[in-house]
């Protein structure tokens, strides 16, 4: 497969997230389409550093193996972060009894 | 004796803070102690400085680094030599009995208000002793602004009256112009030579060029004008009649409008290497002298009289230091701080006695009621008058030598004044001790010859109004006779080396001593004989309103200085401030008002259309990177 494949997938997967975000109003939705933006780019990051390897094995036996390190830090910082985005989610519904974004306008007043 | 000096000023600070702070505690008898003693003390100590100076022992004590940046070093250090030594005993000295006779003088204070007075007076004597014992300029500076301050503390010291503050703010305001030329010629000095201290740069000004020093030495005669009441800034000194009367007698004869005579004498150097500057200082000298004496003729106030007679006696002074005599300047500072603080003494004795009384048309006749005051003021009269053998003649005989030796017409009109100035003064005595009582029944009943704590420092200054002279005696009377220009030598050695006076043939020494004492006497007797019968007070003449309005010169200020300014300042305030300043303020905070409601409609509150928001402006940015490459 040629990177272009890579490309379209990940800009596919980005264009939903961000839709997603824009037209939902269930916060969990909210916070799995932002999950699906943020896996596009790793995506991304993924497929170039493989290419990058292939292009570079000859002179560099790791060449680009630093960005796939670099995704499962990436991984484990985004399963961090969703933990402290569903705690919040959760104290929200507490609050607010409902998970509806709309209800977050409060600091407006 | 050198680790002694701080003390000199030391004890007169210390008595300003005893007085000054403990004015709620402490009864009148213990705050006279206080302020008087600490004057004694430092007057003792000031004689053993002279005594140690008079044996040939200068002293330059630096107490610590005042200032320090870069190449420039400011210490504070004091000079102790032949002329400030001088100085520290006229104002330590006559600064004592001014302070035993305040003591009884104001008696109807309250005690709070007594402490102020004596600690107001402390912190003059202190400012003062400052000014003449600072080895450089800048600490001069420091004692000068002092003075400034508390003249103007005790100028206004009764103040619950508006016109006393008035003439309080105007001796401020005055002294304010002055000081800022002596501030721009001590700019000026750093610039020039790095250095403020005396030493130094009199030791550099040879170098320097004409042009220099005759800026620095104009700028510093204008900061003397302010300060000893010259032209054009003399009109405070007449309005400082407002303070109690030892107050007056404190400024005009002890401190403060001698600073300039001292300033100017210290400078001298300076002076000498400047001719311009010279010219310019006895021009003003003599036209000050001319017009305060035409005042003082026609003045009812028996404080306004002594007033214009001390700018006129300044007068002569500049007179003697622009035409390079500068012992004689300083002599008639000595003699002139004995006879006018025994005149203002007596004056107040006068004022005392007929409880507050002050114009002379009022008085008359007081010769019998208080005979010491009376005799005490008569032996000034003659000695400011200028008759032989009392003080004043020889100062005033000193100075007009010279004038006559540099500028005949400097002598004729010094002489002409000279002979106004025995006018008005037994005009004064004539009016107030001889003839018949003119006040009222009750006040006749009342007066009373004063305590012995006003009429001591009276005989003692009487005594130094006669004698104080004879430590001066001119060449032609006696070989050797002027003590006080042989100790004054070393401080004026440079100058008479680059300018040596041509002192005039013997014959026509006596026929000047001859003609002025001749027109002094006429002067007394003229006035005597006018006024001690009756007393005409009319202005008849043109020339007579001119000088009883003193020469309209306060009209004069207020209409072509002091009313423009205050409506230049009100157009100021309400075209400038009001319309363009206080405009563009609102109309920022107008500006960032409407700005803010015309963009609240974007903070919505809605989670969605931030994002939405994003996402344009991500977009926005991603389309213009692609069309600027």
């Amino acid at each position: 497969m040629t990177i272009e494949h890579y490309i379209f997938l990940a800009i596919a997967i980005f264009c939903i997230g961000v839709a997603g975000v824009l037209t939902r109003r269930n916060v969990i939705i909210v916070f799995m389409c932002i999950e699906l933006m943020l896996n596009a780019v790793n995506l991304l990051l993924v497929a170039f550093s493989k290419m990058h390897h292939l292009a570079g094995k000859a002179v560099n036996a790791s060449a680009g193996i630093d960005g796939q390190l670099f995704v499962f830090f990436i991984m484990v910082v985004a399963a961090a972060e969703v933990t402290v985005g569903l705690a919040i989610i959760v104290m929200m519904f507490r609050n607010t009894h409902s998970v509806d974004i709309n209800f977050l306008n409060r600091l407006k007043h | 004796m050198n680790e002694l000096i701080y003390l000199v000023p030391l004890l007169p600070l210390a008595g300003f803070l005893l007085n000054g702070l403990l004015r709620n505690h402490l009864s009148k008898s213990v705050t006279g102690i206080i302020g008087c003693g600490v004057l004694l003390g430092s007057f003792i100590l000031s004689m053993l400085l002279f005594w140690q100076v008079k044996e040939g022992n200068i002293a330059v004590v630096s107490l610590f680094d005042f200032i320090s940046v870069g190449k420039l070093s400011i210490p504070f250090s004091f000079q102790v030599d032949q002329l400030s030594s001088l100085f520290l005993l006229i104002i330590t000295g006559v600064g004592f009995l001014i302070h035993i006779y305040s003591t009884a003088y104001m008696q109807e204070e309250s005690p709070a208000h007594f402490a102020r007075y004596f600690s107001y007076l402390n912190l003059f004597v202190f400012s003062m002793l400052l000014l003449v014992m600072g080895a450089n300029y800048v600490i001069m500076f420091i004692g000068w602004e002092g003075v400034g301050l508390c003249s103007y503390l005790l100028i206004g010291y009764w103040f619950k009256n508006q016109d006393y503050n008035n003439a309080a703010k105007k001796a401020f305001v005055m002294n304010r112009i002055g000081d800022l030329g002596f501030l721009i010629a001590i700019f000026w000095m750093i610039g020039q030579f790095g250095t403020v201290n005396f030493a130094e740069v009199f030791e550099a000004a040879p170098a320097a060029s004409a042009m220099v020093l005759t800026g620095i030495t104009l700028l510093l005669f204008v900061g003397a004008t302010g300060k000893s009441a010259q032209i054009p800034l003399y009109t405070w000194l007449p309005d400082a009649m407002a303070g109690p009367t030892p107050v007056s007698a404190l400024i005009h004869a002890a401190t403060m409008v001698t600073a300039g005579i001292y300033m100017i004498a210290r400078s001298n150097i300076l002076y000498t290497l400047a001719p311009v500057s010279q010219a310019v200082v006895a021009i003003t000298g003599l036209a000050t002298a001319v017009l305060a004496a035409t005042i003082a003729l026609k003045q009812h106030d028996i404080k306004k009289v002594l007033a214009y007679s001390t700018v006129s006696q300044l007068g002569y002074m500049f007179l003697g230091l622009g035409v390079g005599s500068y012992v004689g300047a300083v002599f008639h500072v000595m003699t002139h701080a004995f006879f006018k603080a025994l005149l203002f003494l007596g004056a107040g004795s006068v004022i005392h006695a007929l409880h507050h009384e002050q114009d002379i048309r009022n008085m008359g006749g007081l010769k019998s009621k208080l005979p010491v005051t009376h005799a005490t003021f008569l032996i000034a009269c003659i000695a400011i008058a200028g008759i032989p053998p009392f003080s004043g003649f020889f100062s005033k005989d000193e100075i007009l030598a010279a004038s006559f030796s540099v500028n005949k017409v400097y002598w004729v009109i010094g002489v002409l004044t000279a002979g106004l100035t025995a006018f008005y003064m037994f005009r004064v005595y004539a009016t107030t001790f001889l003839g018949k009582f003119r006040g009222t029944e009750e006040q006749l009943h009342h007066i009373k010859e004063s305590p012995g704590a006003m009429t001591i420092p009276l005989i003692i200054l009487a005594v130094l109004s006669i004698a104080g002279g004879w430590i001066g005696f001119p060449e032609v009377m006696m070989n050797n006779g002027h003590a006080l220009g042989d100790f004054l030598t070393p401080i004026f050695a440079e100058s008479a080396r680059l300018k040596t006076l041509h002192a005039a043939d013997h014959q026509t020494e006596w026929l000047l001593i001859g003609v002025s004492t001749l027109i002094a006497i006429v002067g007394s007797v003229i006035a005597w004989r006018r006024y001690s019968r009756k007393v005409d007070m009319e202005e008849r003449t043109a020339a007579a309103r001119l000088f009883a309005n003193k020469w309209y010169v306060d009209e004069l200020y207020t209409n072509g200085i002091v009313k423009p300014i205050n409506s230049f300042g009100n157009w100021l305030y309400n075209f400038v401030e009001r319309q363009i300043i206080d405009s563009l303020v609102n109309g920022a905070g107008r500006f960032v008002h409407y700005g803010g409601r015309q963009v609240r409609w974007i903070q919505s509150g809605q989670v969605g259309s931030y994002v939405l928001l994003m996402v344009l402006g991500i977009l926005v940015f991603f389309v213009i990177q692609f069309f600027v490459k």
